[in-house]
């Protein structure tokens, strides 16, 4: 089922579907949480996971991404750089350095998650274990 | 130097509307660094998730207007499990008083991040001033 089919008219729906998920309790049973750079949301595609962070301003060259077991961890530096001899007016871009672990409460194929960073999107795709999957049983 | 520091995690800042916009739905008001040198103010402007081709950037009556569109079709067939933040549009706007040469603007967007050189107009260009 998509849950957004078109377009237009449909961000109102997707901001009320991310607002009610932020209270979900997916990653209860497992020993990460919120409160760490990158914020990031967890969707899923079919039977894969989709996670996503926003990391505006950092290059793909200052990200570290590693996965062990159903552990997903992101660190890496941003930085935010001025002109010489600028005079400041405003300053609202934070930098610094963050590492951040996430443990999924469900098993993935860590050799097939696939990892892609665009217009300052970081997106993994992280397929869901082939043992994990439903498997329909036919009575004998 | 502040490279060195932890980076935390701040909310992303909603736009509490003044005029209303014809498509329903929440806006964002990017987070901005703006600097200015003797030849030139620099607007830095955090967008992520925003293509080269759905921004538009207007000076108007002094007043500088940033849009940028996202494109939400890159969530098609997606549903969300566990969410830490929204999305939307982004929007903002600066009155500029310092005199800008219009015709030479220059806007770069690279890694979610929107840069706009605005050159100040000769006139506007600083003067040193010699102690007698």
């Amino acid at each position: 089922m998509a849950l957004f089919p078109e377009p237009f008219g449909t961000l109102l729906r997707l901001q009320d579907a991310l607002e009610t998920f932020r209270t979900s309790g997916w990653m209860q049973s497992s020993p990460s949480g919120s409160g760490s750079y990158p914020p990031l949301n967890v969707f899923r595609k079919g039977s894969d996971l989709v996670l996503i962070a926003e990391v505006p301003g950092i290059n793909k060259s200052d990200l570290d991404l590693q996965v062990k077991g159903r552990t997903i961890r992101l660190a890496g530096t941003k930085t935010v750089k001025f002109a010489e001899n600028a005079s400041v007016h405003r300053r609202e871009r934070l930098a610094g350095r963050f590492d951040r672990s996430v443990t999924l409460p469900v098993e993935i194929d860590p050799d097939g998650v696939k990892a892609e960073c665009r217009d300052g999107i970081l997106a993994l795709f992280l397929p869901q274990a082939e043992r994990d999957k439903a498997r329909s049983i036919s009575i004998g | 130097m502040s490279d060195r520091q932890e980076l935390a995690v701040r909310d992303k800042q909603e736009l509490a509307t003044k005029e209303e916009k014809t498509a329903p739905g929440r806006y964002f008001i990017p987070d901005t660094d703006i600097f200015e040198t003797d030849e030139f103010l620099a607007v830095i402007l955090e967008m992520p998730g925003v293509q080269k081709s759905n921004v538009e950037v207007a000076l108007e009556n002094d007043v500088l207007r940033v849009d940028g569109k996202l494109n939400l079709s890159d969530y098609e067939g997606m549903e969300p499990v566990y969410t830490e933040y929204n999305i939307g549009h982004y929007t903002r706007s600066f009155a500029i008083s310092s005199k800008i040469d219009r015709d030479n603007i220059s806007a770069q967007l690279d890694n979610g991040v929107l840069t706009l050189t605005l050159p100040k107009a000769k006139e506007a260009l600083p003067r040193r001033i010699a102690l007698q």
